[in-house]
Protein backbone atom coordinates (compact mmCIF):
# COMPACT_ATOMS: atom_id res chain seq x y z
CA UNK A 1 0.00 0.00 0.00
CA UNK A 2 2.87 2.35 0.79
CA UNK A 3 4.21 2.37 -2.75
CA UNK A 4 0.76 2.97 -4.05
CA UNK A 5 0.49 5.86 -1.69
CA UNK A 6 3.60 7.55 -3.07
CA UNK A 7 2.42 6.94 -6.59
CA UNK A 8 -0.95 8.28 -5.75
CA UNK A 9 -0.17 11.90 -6.42
CA UNK A 10 1.41 10.97 -9.75
CA UNK A 11 -1.63 9.29 -11.09
CA UNK A 12 -3.89 11.94 -9.73
CA UNK A 13 -3.75 13.69 -13.05
CA UNK A 14 -5.91 10.95 -14.50
CA UNK A 15 -9.66 11.20 -14.30
CA UNK A 16 -9.86 7.60 -13.18
CA UNK A 17 -7.91 7.97 -9.94
CA UNK A 18 -9.05 9.93 -6.93
CA UNK A 19 -6.91 12.34 -4.95
CA UNK A 20 -5.75 9.52 -2.68
CA UNK A 21 -4.55 7.38 -5.57
CA UNK A 22 -7.42 4.95 -5.29
CA UNK A 23 -9.34 3.77 -8.29
CA UNK A 24 -12.58 5.49 -9.16
CA UNK A 25 -14.97 2.77 -10.25
CA UNK A 26 -13.45 0.08 -12.45
CA UNK A 27 -10.01 0.93 -13.84
CA UNK A 28 -10.91 -1.45 -16.67
CA UNK A 29 -13.41 1.09 -17.97
CA UNK A 30 -11.06 4.07 -17.85
CA UNK A 31 -10.90 5.33 -21.42
CA UNK A 32 -7.72 7.30 -20.73
CA UNK A 33 -5.71 4.12 -20.35
CA UNK A 34 -7.14 2.00 -23.12
CA UNK A 35 -5.06 3.42 -25.94
CA UNK A 36 -1.86 2.73 -24.04
CA UNK A 37 -2.90 -0.85 -23.28
CA UNK A 38 -3.96 -1.54 -26.84
CA UNK A 39 -0.74 -0.11 -28.21
CA UNK A 40 1.46 -2.22 -25.97
CA UNK A 41 -0.72 -5.28 -26.48
CA UNK A 42 -0.34 -5.04 -30.24
CA UNK A 43 3.43 -4.60 -29.87
CA UNK A 44 3.57 -7.59 -27.53
CA UNK A 45 1.48 -9.81 -29.78
CA UNK A 46 3.56 -8.94 -32.84
CA UNK A 47 6.76 -9.68 -30.94
CA UNK A 48 5.43 -12.98 -29.59
CA UNK A 49 4.14 -13.94 -33.02
CA UNK A 50 7.49 -13.36 -34.67
CA UNK A 51 9.39 -15.16 -31.93
CA UNK A 52 7.04 -18.12 -32.19
CA UNK A 53 6.73 -18.33 -35.95
CA UNK A 54 10.40 -17.63 -36.71
CA UNK A 55 12.20 -19.42 -33.88
CA UNK A 56 10.23 -21.39 -31.35
CA UNK A 57 7.63 -23.29 -33.39
CA UNK A 58 9.92 -24.41 -36.24
CA UNK A 59 12.47 -25.50 -33.67
CA UNK A 60 9.96 -27.52 -31.64
CA UNK A 61 8.53 -28.99 -34.84
CA UNK A 62 12.06 -29.99 -35.89
CA UNK A 63 12.77 -31.54 -32.49
CA UNK A 64 9.53 -33.54 -32.60
CA UNK A 65 10.15 -34.62 -36.20
CA UNK A 66 13.70 -35.62 -35.34
CA UNK A 67 12.49 -37.62 -32.37
CA UNK A 68 9.83 -39.30 -34.48
CA UNK A 69 12.51 -40.07 -37.04
CA UNK A 70 14.89 -41.56 -34.52
CA UNK A 71 12.09 -43.60 -32.98
CA UNK A 72 11.22 -44.96 -36.42
CA UNK A 73 14.89 -45.64 -37.14
CA UNK A 74 15.37 -47.35 -33.82
CA UNK A 75 12.32 -49.51 -34.39
CA UNK A 76 13.62 -50.44 -37.84
CA UNK A 77 17.04 -51.19 -36.37
CA UNK A 78 15.42 -53.31 -33.67
CA UNK A 79 13.49 -55.21 -36.34
CA UNK A 80 16.75 -55.68 -38.22
CA UNK A 81 18.55 -56.96 -35.15
CA UNK A 82 15.65 -59.28 -34.42
CA UNK A 83 15.95 -60.78 -37.90
CA UNK A 84 19.72 -61.07 -37.40
CA UNK A 85 19.22 -62.79 -34.08
CA UNK A 86 16.77 -65.17 -35.74
CA UNK A 87 19.33 -65.89 -38.43
CA UNK A 88 22.03 -66.44 -35.86
CA UNK A 89 19.77 -68.81 -33.96
CA UNK A 90 19.00 -70.71 -37.14
CA UNK A 91 22.70 -70.92 -37.98
CA UNK A 92 23.43 -72.12 -34.48
CA UNK A 93 20.76 -74.79 -34.68
CA UNK A 94 22.05 -75.89 -38.07
CA UNK A 95 25.62 -76.06 -36.76
CA UNK A 96 24.40 -78.03 -33.80
CA UNK A 97 22.56 -80.49 -36.05
CA UNK A 98 25.60 -80.78 -38.32
CA UNK A 99 27.88 -81.39 -35.37
CA UNK A 100 25.52 -84.02 -34.08
CA UNK A 101 25.40 -85.77 -37.43
CA UNK A 102 29.17 -85.64 -37.70
CA UNK A 103 29.56 -87.01 -34.20
CA UNK A 104 27.23 -89.87 -35.12
CA UNK A 105 29.33 -90.55 -38.19
CA UNK A 106 32.50 -90.54 -36.14
CA UNK A 107 30.93 -92.86 -33.60
CA UNK A 108 29.84 -95.25 -36.33
CA UNK A 109 33.29 -95.19 -37.93
CA UNK A 110 34.93 -95.76 -34.56
CA UNK A 111 32.60 -98.65 -33.92
CA UNK A 112 33.55 -100.20 -37.27
CA UNK A 113 37.26 -99.74 -36.51
CA UNK A 114 36.91 -101.22 -33.09
CA UNK A 115 34.94 -104.16 -34.48
CA UNK A 116 37.59 -104.81 -37.13
CA UNK A 117 40.34 -104.64 -34.55
CA UNK A 118 38.39 -106.91 -32.29
CA UNK A 119 37.71 -109.38 -35.05
CA UNK A 120 41.36 -109.46 -36.04
CA UNK A 121 42.50 -109.88 -32.46
CA UNK A 122 39.87 -112.50 -31.89
CA UNK A 123 40.92 -114.48 -34.99
CA UNK A 124 44.55 -114.27 -33.96
CA UNK A 125 43.75 -115.48 -30.49
CA UNK A 126 41.68 -118.32 -31.92
CA UNK A 127 44.59 -119.36 -34.14
CA UNK A 128 46.98 -119.25 -31.20
CA UNK A 129 44.57 -121.25 -29.11
CA UNK A 130 44.21 -123.84 -31.88
CA UNK A 131 47.99 -124.04 -32.23
CA UNK A 132 48.44 -124.44 -28.51
CA UNK A 133 45.73 -127.12 -28.47
CA UNK A 134 47.42 -129.04 -31.27
CA UNK A 135 50.75 -128.82 -29.48
CA UNK A 136 49.20 -129.99 -26.27
CA UNK A 137 47.46 -132.86 -28.02
CA UNK A 138 50.75 -133.86 -29.58
CA UNK A 139 52.45 -133.74 -26.21
CA UNK A 140 49.62 -135.72 -24.65
CA UNK A 141 49.86 -138.29 -27.48
CA UNK A 142 53.64 -138.53 -26.96
CA UNK A 143 53.16 -138.89 -23.23
CA UNK A 144 50.48 -141.51 -23.82
CA UNK A 145 52.70 -143.41 -26.26
CA UNK A 146 55.57 -143.21 -23.74
CA UNK A 147 53.27 -144.51 -21.05
CA UNK A 148 52.13 -147.43 -23.22
CA UNK A 149 55.72 -148.40 -23.87
CA UNK A 150 56.53 -148.20 -20.22
CA UNK A 151 53.47 -150.24 -19.38
CA UNK A 152 54.53 -152.85 -21.95
CA UNK A 153 58.08 -153.01 -20.56
CA UNK A 154 56.88 -153.14 -16.99
CA UNK A 155 54.29 -155.78 -17.88
CA UNK A 156 56.93 -157.80 -19.72
CA UNK A 157 59.41 -157.53 -16.85
CA UNK A 158 56.75 -158.29 -14.31
CA UNK A 159 55.47 -161.24 -16.36
CA UNK A 160 59.07 -162.58 -16.73
CA UNK A 161 59.69 -162.19 -13.04
CA UNK A 162 56.33 -163.82 -12.23
CA UNK A 163 57.12 -166.76 -14.50
CA UNK A 164 60.57 -167.11 -12.89
CA UNK A 165 59.06 -166.80 -9.45
CA UNK A 166 56.57 -169.55 -10.25
CA UNK A 167 59.58 -171.72 -11.15
CA UNK A 168 59.32 -171.83 -14.85
CA UNK A 169 61.74 -170.73 -17.42
CA UNK A 170 61.02 -167.36 -18.86
CA UNK A 171 60.63 -167.50 -22.54
CA UNK A 172 61.09 -163.95 -23.68
CA UNK A 173 59.34 -164.41 -26.96
CA UNK A 174 56.25 -166.04 -25.36
CA UNK A 175 56.09 -163.41 -22.74
CA UNK A 176 56.28 -160.64 -25.35
CA UNK A 177 53.50 -162.28 -27.31
CA UNK A 178 51.34 -162.78 -24.26
CA UNK A 179 51.86 -159.20 -23.06
CA UNK A 180 51.17 -157.80 -26.52
CA UNK A 181 48.02 -159.92 -26.75
CA UNK A 182 46.97 -158.82 -23.32
CA UNK A 183 47.59 -155.17 -24.04
CA UNK A 184 45.68 -155.37 -27.26
CA UNK A 185 42.77 -157.04 -25.55
CA UNK B 1 -4.74 6.73 0.93
CA UNK B 2 -2.11 8.52 2.95
CA UNK B 3 -4.52 8.82 5.83
CA UNK B 4 -5.41 5.14 5.45
CA UNK B 5 -1.79 4.23 5.89
CA UNK B 6 -1.38 6.25 9.03
CA UNK B 7 -4.50 4.74 10.52
CA UNK B 8 -3.51 1.23 9.33
CA UNK B 9 -3.73 -0.03 12.85
CA UNK B 10 -7.13 1.50 13.37
CA UNK B 11 -9.37 0.44 10.51
CA UNK B 12 -9.51 -1.92 7.56
CA UNK B 13 -8.53 -0.59 4.13
CA UNK B 14 -10.48 -1.79 1.12
CA UNK B 15 -9.05 -0.99 -2.28
CA UNK B 16 -9.67 -4.13 -4.29
CA UNK B 17 -9.61 -2.30 -7.62
CA UNK B 18 -6.38 -0.36 -7.10
CA UNK B 19 -4.37 -3.28 -8.43
CA UNK B 20 -5.84 -2.64 -11.88
CA UNK B 21 -4.70 0.99 -12.10
CA UNK B 22 -2.51 1.73 -15.09
CA UNK B 23 0.37 4.05 -14.22
CA UNK B 24 3.62 5.19 -15.81
CA UNK B 25 6.57 3.02 -14.94
CA UNK B 26 9.04 5.89 -14.84
CA UNK B 27 8.20 9.21 -13.23
CA UNK B 28 4.68 10.52 -13.16
CA UNK B 29 2.33 12.34 -15.40
CA UNK B 30 -0.50 11.26 -17.62
CA UNK B 31 -0.68 7.94 -19.41
CA UNK B 32 -0.26 8.67 -23.09
CA UNK B 33 -0.49 6.24 -26.00
CA UNK B 34 3.22 5.36 -25.97
CA UNK B 35 3.96 5.86 -22.26
CA UNK B 36 5.91 3.00 -20.74
CA UNK B 37 3.51 1.83 -18.05
CA UNK B 38 3.09 -1.12 -15.74
CA UNK B 39 1.15 -2.65 -18.64
CA UNK B 40 4.33 -2.46 -20.71
CA UNK B 41 6.37 -3.94 -17.89
CA UNK B 42 4.16 -6.99 -17.40
CA UNK B 43 3.72 -7.56 -21.12
CA UNK B 44 7.50 -7.48 -21.54
CA UNK B 45 7.74 -10.02 -18.72
CA UNK B 46 5.21 -12.15 -20.56
CA UNK B 47 7.33 -12.03 -23.69
CA UNK B 48 10.45 -12.88 -21.69
CA UNK B 49 8.71 -15.80 -20.01
CA UNK B 50 7.55 -17.12 -23.38
CA UNK B 51 11.07 -16.73 -24.76
CA UNK B 52 12.49 -18.49 -21.70
CA UNK B 53 10.15 -21.44 -22.12
CA UNK B 54 9.83 -21.86 -25.85
CA UNK B 55 13.21 -20.58 -27.06
CA UNK B 56 15.73 -21.02 -24.24
CA UNK B 57 13.95 -24.14 -22.98
CA UNK B 58 14.36 -25.83 -26.35
CA UNK B 59 17.85 -24.51 -27.11
CA UNK B 60 19.51 -27.86 -26.45
CA UNK B 61 17.20 -29.52 -29.03
CA UNK B 62 17.56 -32.69 -27.02
CA UNK B 63 16.04 -35.88 -28.34
CA UNK B 64 15.36 -36.79 -24.72
CA UNK B 65 13.88 -33.52 -23.45
CA UNK B 66 14.64 -31.80 -20.15
CA UNK B 67 11.93 -30.23 -18.01
CA UNK B 68 11.61 -26.92 -19.85
CA UNK B 69 11.73 -28.58 -23.23
CA UNK B 70 9.09 -31.10 -22.14
CA UNK B 71 6.74 -28.29 -21.15
CA UNK B 72 7.45 -26.42 -24.39
CA UNK B 73 6.74 -29.55 -26.41
CA UNK B 74 3.64 -30.23 -24.33
CA UNK B 75 2.31 -26.71 -25.00
CA UNK B 76 3.10 -27.06 -28.69
CA UNK B 77 1.44 -30.45 -28.95
CA UNK B 78 -1.52 -29.38 -26.84
CA UNK B 79 -2.43 -26.34 -28.96
CA UNK B 80 -1.57 -27.98 -32.26
CA UNK B 81 -3.77 -30.96 -31.45
CA UNK B 82 -6.54 -28.62 -30.30
CA UNK B 83 -6.41 -26.72 -33.60
CA UNK B 84 -6.36 -29.92 -35.64
CA UNK B 85 -9.13 -31.61 -33.64
CA UNK B 86 -11.48 -28.67 -33.21
CA UNK B 87 -10.94 -26.57 -36.33
CA UNK B 88 -9.73 -29.31 -38.67
CA UNK B 89 -6.46 -30.14 -40.38
CA UNK B 90 -6.90 -27.26 -42.84
CA UNK B 91 -6.73 -24.84 -39.89
CA UNK B 92 -3.12 -25.79 -39.15
CA UNK B 93 -1.70 -22.83 -41.14
CA UNK B 94 -3.32 -20.61 -38.48
CA UNK B 95 -1.68 -22.55 -35.66
CA UNK B 96 1.10 -19.95 -35.02
CA UNK B 97 -1.55 -17.22 -34.51
CA UNK B 98 -3.56 -19.33 -32.12
CA UNK B 99 -0.40 -20.40 -30.31
CA UNK B 100 0.50 -16.70 -29.95
CA UNK B 101 -2.88 -15.96 -28.37
CA UNK B 102 -2.68 -18.94 -26.04
CA UNK B 103 0.88 -18.30 -24.89
CA UNK B 104 0.17 -14.61 -24.29
CA UNK B 105 -2.99 -15.27 -22.30
CA UNK B 106 -1.68 -18.18 -20.26
CA UNK B 107 1.52 -16.36 -19.31
CA UNK B 108 -0.28 -13.10 -18.57
CA UNK B 109 -2.71 -14.97 -16.36
CA UNK B 110 0.00 -16.82 -14.46
CA UNK B 111 2.29 -13.80 -14.12
CA UNK B 112 -0.71 -11.84 -12.87
CA UNK B 113 -0.97 -14.30 -9.99
CA UNK B 114 2.40 -13.22 -8.60
CA UNK B 115 1.77 -11.12 -5.50
CA UNK B 116 1.84 -7.44 -6.43
CA UNK B 117 1.58 -8.18 -10.13
CA UNK B 118 -0.47 -6.29 -12.65
CA UNK B 119 -2.74 -8.62 -14.64
CA UNK B 120 -2.89 -7.38 -18.21
CA UNK B 121 -5.61 -9.87 -19.14
CA UNK B 122 -7.90 -8.49 -16.44
CA UNK B 123 -8.43 -5.41 -18.61
CA UNK B 124 -11.30 -5.40 -21.04
CA UNK B 125 -9.25 -3.21 -23.41
CA UNK B 126 -6.73 -6.03 -23.76
CA UNK B 127 -9.15 -8.93 -24.04
CA UNK B 128 -11.44 -6.98 -26.36
CA UNK B 129 -8.55 -6.46 -28.76
CA UNK B 130 -7.72 -10.17 -28.57
CA UNK B 131 -11.34 -11.11 -29.17
CA UNK B 132 -11.76 -8.57 -31.99
CA UNK B 133 -8.62 -9.89 -33.66
CA UNK B 134 -10.19 -13.34 -33.66
CA UNK B 135 -13.60 -12.05 -34.74
CA UNK B 136 -12.26 -9.97 -37.63
CA UNK B 137 -9.82 -12.65 -38.72
CA UNK B 138 -12.49 -15.36 -38.66
CA UNK B 139 -14.96 -13.20 -40.58
CA UNK B 140 -12.38 -12.27 -43.21
CA UNK B 141 -11.20 -15.89 -43.56
CA UNK B 142 -14.82 -17.01 -43.90
CA UNK B 143 -15.59 -14.59 -46.72
CA UNK B 144 -12.26 -15.12 -48.47
CA UNK B 145 -12.59 -18.90 -48.43
CA UNK B 146 -16.29 -19.20 -49.23
CA UNK B 147 -17.41 -15.81 -50.58
CA UNK B 148 -21.09 -15.28 -49.89
CA UNK B 149 -21.34 -18.98 -49.10
CA UNK B 150 -20.06 -18.01 -45.65
CA UNK B 151 -23.49 -16.51 -45.01
CA UNK B 152 -24.78 -20.10 -45.03
CA UNK B 153 -23.50 -20.18 -41.48
CA UNK B 154 -26.56 -18.12 -40.54
CA UNK B 155 -29.02 -20.09 -42.65
CA UNK B 156 -29.86 -23.25 -40.74
CA UNK B 157 -30.65 -25.72 -43.50
CA UNK B 158 -31.74 -28.42 -41.09
CA UNK B 159 -34.58 -26.32 -39.64
CA UNK B 160 -38.11 -26.12 -41.13
CA UNK B 161 -38.34 -23.37 -43.75
CA UNK B 162 -40.61 -20.97 -41.83
CA UNK B 163 -38.23 -21.05 -38.87
CA UNK B 164 -35.13 -20.27 -40.89
CA UNK B 165 -35.45 -16.47 -41.07
CA UNK B 166 -36.03 -16.30 -37.33
CA UNK B 167 -33.08 -18.59 -36.70
CA UNK B 168 -30.99 -16.51 -39.09
CA UNK B 169 -31.67 -13.41 -37.00
CA UNK B 170 -30.71 -15.29 -33.84
CA UNK B 171 -27.59 -16.68 -35.51
CA UNK B 172 -26.51 -13.23 -36.67
CA UNK B 173 -27.02 -11.77 -33.21
CA UNK B 174 -25.11 -14.64 -31.59
CA UNK B 175 -22.34 -14.20 -34.14
CA UNK B 176 -21.90 -10.55 -33.22
CA UNK B 177 -22.15 -11.28 -29.51
CA UNK B 178 -19.23 -13.71 -29.79
CA UNK B 179 -16.41 -11.16 -29.38
CA UNK B 180 -18.24 -9.59 -26.45
CA UNK B 181 -18.62 -12.83 -24.51
CA UNK B 182 -15.20 -13.97 -25.69
CA UNK B 183 -13.47 -10.92 -24.18
CA UNK B 184 -15.62 -10.34 -21.10
CA UNK B 185 -15.34 -13.99 -20.07
CA UNK B 186 -11.56 -13.72 -19.82
CA UNK B 187 -11.31 -10.24 -18.34
CA UNK B 188 -14.19 -10.86 -15.95
CA UNK B 189 -12.71 -14.08 -14.61
CA UNK B 190 -9.32 -12.51 -14.10
CA UNK B 191 -10.65 -9.34 -12.50
CA UNK B 192 -13.11 -11.10 -10.22
CA UNK B 193 -10.59 -13.54 -8.82
CA UNK B 194 -7.99 -10.89 -8.14
CA UNK B 195 -10.52 -8.54 -6.58
CA UNK B 196 -11.84 -11.29 -4.32
CA UNK B 197 -8.32 -12.12 -3.16
CA UNK B 198 -7.76 -8.44 -2.43
CA UNK B 199 -10.98 -8.20 -0.40
CA UNK B 200 -10.00 -11.18 1.71
CA UNK B 201 -6.52 -9.69 2.06
CA UNK B 202 -8.10 -6.52 3.42
CA UNK B 203 -9.88 -8.54 6.12
CA UNK B 204 -6.69 -10.38 7.10
CA UNK B 205 -5.22 -7.67 9.44
CA UNK B 206 -8.43 -7.48 11.49
CA UNK B 207 -6.73 -9.21 14.42
CA UNK B 208 -4.47 -6.14 14.82
CA UNK B 209 -7.51 -3.89 15.19
CA UNK B 210 -10.04 -5.95 17.04
CA UNK B 211 -8.41 -8.95 18.71
CA UNK B 212 -11.63 -10.71 19.64
CA UNK B 213 -13.34 -11.08 16.30
CA UNK B 214 -9.99 -10.85 14.52
CA UNK B 215 -8.89 -14.19 15.96
CA UNK B 216 -11.69 -15.79 13.96
CA UNK B 217 -11.71 -13.60 10.87
CA UNK B 218 -7.95 -13.37 10.24
CA UNK B 219 -7.24 -17.11 9.93
CA UNK B 220 -10.43 -17.54 7.93
CA UNK B 221 -9.48 -14.83 5.46
CA UNK B 222 -5.94 -16.18 5.09
CA UNK B 223 -7.43 -19.60 4.45
CA UNK B 224 -9.81 -18.05 1.95
CA UNK B 225 -6.96 -16.27 0.17
CA UNK B 226 -5.14 -19.58 -0.12
CA UNK B 227 -8.21 -21.36 -1.44
CA UNK B 228 -9.11 -18.61 -3.92
CA UNK B 229 -5.49 -18.46 -5.03
CA UNK B 230 -5.55 -22.19 -5.78
CA UNK B 231 -8.78 -21.70 -7.66
CA UNK B 232 -7.25 -18.78 -9.56
CA UNK B 233 -4.33 -20.94 -10.67
CA UNK B 234 -6.88 -23.29 -12.14
CA UNK B 235 -8.87 -20.42 -13.66
CA UNK B 236 -5.71 -18.86 -15.12
CA UNK B 237 -5.14 -21.96 -17.21
CA UNK B 238 -8.76 -22.77 -17.92
CA UNK B 239 -9.54 -19.28 -19.20
CA UNK B 240 -6.57 -19.37 -21.54
CA UNK B 241 -7.73 -22.80 -22.68
CA UNK B 242 -11.32 -21.64 -23.13
CA UNK B 243 -10.28 -18.56 -25.07
CA UNK B 244 -8.12 -20.68 -27.36
CA UNK B 245 -10.62 -23.46 -27.93
CA UNK B 246 -13.35 -20.91 -28.70
CA UNK B 247 -10.99 -19.33 -31.20
CA UNK B 248 -10.64 -22.76 -32.79
CA UNK B 249 -14.41 -23.23 -32.81
CA UNK B 250 -14.91 -19.86 -34.52
CA UNK B 251 -12.18 -20.69 -36.97
CA UNK B 252 -13.93 -23.96 -37.77
CA UNK B 253 -17.09 -21.99 -38.58
CA UNK B 254 -15.08 -19.88 -40.99
CA UNK B 255 -13.46 -22.85 -42.68
CA UNK B 256 -16.52 -25.11 -42.71
CA UNK B 257 -19.58 -22.79 -42.51
CA UNK B 258 -22.10 -25.52 -43.34
CA UNK B 259 -23.95 -26.75 -40.30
Amino acid sequence: MASETTDAANAAASACVDAGGGAIGMPQLCADWMGNQIFWLVVTLVVIFFILSRVALPRIAAILAERQGSITNDLAAAEDLKVKAQDAEDAYNKALADARAKANEIIAAAKLDIKADYDAASAKADAQIAEKTAESEKAIAAIRAGAMESVEAVARDTAGELVVAMGAKADAAAIDKAVAARLKG
Amino acid sequence: MATDSKEGGQELVFHPMDQFIVKPLFGDGPVGLFTVTNVTFWMVLTVLAIVALLVLGTSSRATIPGRAQSIAELAYGFIRKMVADVAGKDALPYFPYIMTLFMFIVFSNFLGLLPGAFTTTSHIAVTAVLAMLVFVAVTVIGFVKHGTGFLGLFWVGAAPLPLRPILAVIEVISYFVRPVSHSIRLAGNMMAGHAVIKVFAAFAPLVLISTGIGLVVTPLSILAITAIYALEILVAFIQAYVFTILTCVYLKDALHPAH
